[in-house]
């Protein structure tokens, strides 16, 4: 066995998505286990695998890592996506906390019923042009620098450029009002890691079908 | 003004609680001012003071921080309660990301319609009893150490602290089958800083009542 990171979770983007592109934009490569069924996560509780019963978990250098913002914490440390000094992560982690509050009201809508998704659609596409895109915007404009922070790529930019792609998914001219945002989608996704994790037959997962809905419905007794 | 952080939340506890938890038991004193109307929000939004429109907002270091995680993670970098490296960190993050999934439920029950208070009680007693109290009693079992990480004193070791006198304030009994979480909560409980802090007169805020439910929803408009 490699000593690549091994992920767990479903075949689906989830909570695992943001780790994924990370782990790929740090070039770092790793494998992935998939939940297919319910026993596959009963057998992983069994074994003692999961410190609170959930994945996302990541097996990293010796440790069986969970809760999400952690694993991503490390990685983003491990790998000098985490800024320079302690302000320079404030600011890191201001910014991907925003991304996080817009990607995760897109996370749950396929499990929503048709009428109440239709409403936090619009919510989502209100959210990201009112509340949180001009944020990045602004911070690409007021210093005028590729990145978001310290003139250096972060792990603020990565999860960016994922929440943006995510938000276009539903909305493809949402960058419409924000040009440095364009820009700024346009340069990273030429950054070498983040190309080849935007091709087909990487390990970038797809947006959920009513099939993968359904089994992650029964996987966690949804 | 002084050198001290200043907090801006409402008089209650909420998101804001565990900020002050951590800056009390860091020694830190800090200045507050409490939202007391919509009106006092909407300015504070127009005044460009909170890059994501919401509070909590901490001033501090020349920064206005928002995002409760961020402004939790810069607390813990800056006063030495972070661990001492990147494995030690892993472990903090990890247990205080637990911690808080436990202590959502407590912040949102308060919320919650009467109809539905008494099942969603007993789901925080269960998922304390049988998810994360079950974690910390077996860590803190395992090393036979005071603190949960590196026996030293960290964050992880105020915000079990705090969760489990949230809990104990709805589930009075619910530390019965945790031996070890029982000497950690007198441990904690008697260090100097947290000693004031848990004392009358000192910054921390009364459980909600239905007074803070009625200030939350009018100046958050829920």
């Amino acid at each position: 066995m490699a000593g690549n990171p091994k992920l767990h979770y479903t075949r689906g983007r989830g909570k695992m998505e943001s780790i994924r592109w990370l782990l790929a934009a740090a070039g770092v490569e790793f494998e992935e286990e998939f939940i297919e069924k319910k026993e596959d996560l009963e057998k992983l509780r069994n074994d003692g695998s999961l410190l609170f019963q959930q994945v996302p978990m990541v097996e990293i250098d010796g440790m069986k890592m969970v809760q999400s913002r952690a694993i991503l914490c490390y990685i983003a440390a491990k790998y000098n996506l985490y800024g320079k000094d302690l302000k320079e992560r404030a600011w890191i982690d201001m910014y991907v906390e925003g991304t996080t509050d817009l990607m995760a009201m897109i996370m749950v809508l396929p499990f929503q019923a048709a009428d109440v998704k239709e409403k936090n659609i619009a919510l989502v596409i209100e959210r990201a042009t009112n509340r949180y895109f001009p944020v990045y915007e602004k911070a690409l404009k007021d210093h005028g620098q590729d990145y978001l922070v310290g003139n250096k790529l972060s792990w603020a930019d990565i999860h960016l450029l994922e929440a943006i792609l995510m938000t276009e998914e539903l909305k493809s001219d949402i960058l419409s009002a924000f040009p440095l945002l364009q820009a700024f989608k346009g340069r990273m996704s030429s950054v070498p890691t983040i190309k080849k994790f935007l091709q087909p037959g990487s390990q970038r997962k797809p947006p959920s079908d009513e099939k993968s809905i359904a089994n992650v419905r029964k996987i966690f007794n949804m | 003004m002084s050198g001290k952080p200043r907090l801006t939340y409402i008089n209650g506890r909420g998101r804001m609680e565990t900020i002050r938890w951590l800056l009390a038991a860091a020694g830190v004193e800090f200045e507050e001012i409490f939202l007391q109307s919509r009106e006092q929000l909407l300015k504070l939004i127009k005044d460009g003071s909170l890059l994501f429109q919401q509070v909590p907002l901490v001033e501090i270091d020349g920064m206005k921080l928002v995002q409760t995680r961020a402004i939790l993670s810069y607390i813990a970098g800056k006063y030495n309660l972070y661990g001492k490296d990147l494995k030690e960190r892993a472990l903090i993050d990890m247990y205080v990301e637990g911690v808080s999934d436990l202590m959502q439920l407590i912040f949102m029950f308060p919320f919650t319609p009467p109809e539905a208070k008494e099942k969603n009680l007993a789901s925080i007693a269960e998922k304390a009893t049988e998810r994360y109290f079950p974690v910390f009693e077996k860590v803190l079992k395992q090393h036979g150490q005071d603190f949960l990480v590196g026996n030293r004193f960290s964050w992880a070791d105020v915000q079990l602290l705090e969760a489990i006198l949230a809990v104990e304030e709805k589930v009075p009994s619910v530390l019965s089958g945790f031996p070890q979480l029982q000497a950690f909560k007198t441990k904690m409980s008697n260090m100097p800083t947290i000693k004031k802090f848990l004392q009358p007169g000192s910054p921390r805020k009364p459980p909600p009542d239905e007074r803070y439910v009625a200030t939350v929803m009018e100046i958050f408009k829920l």
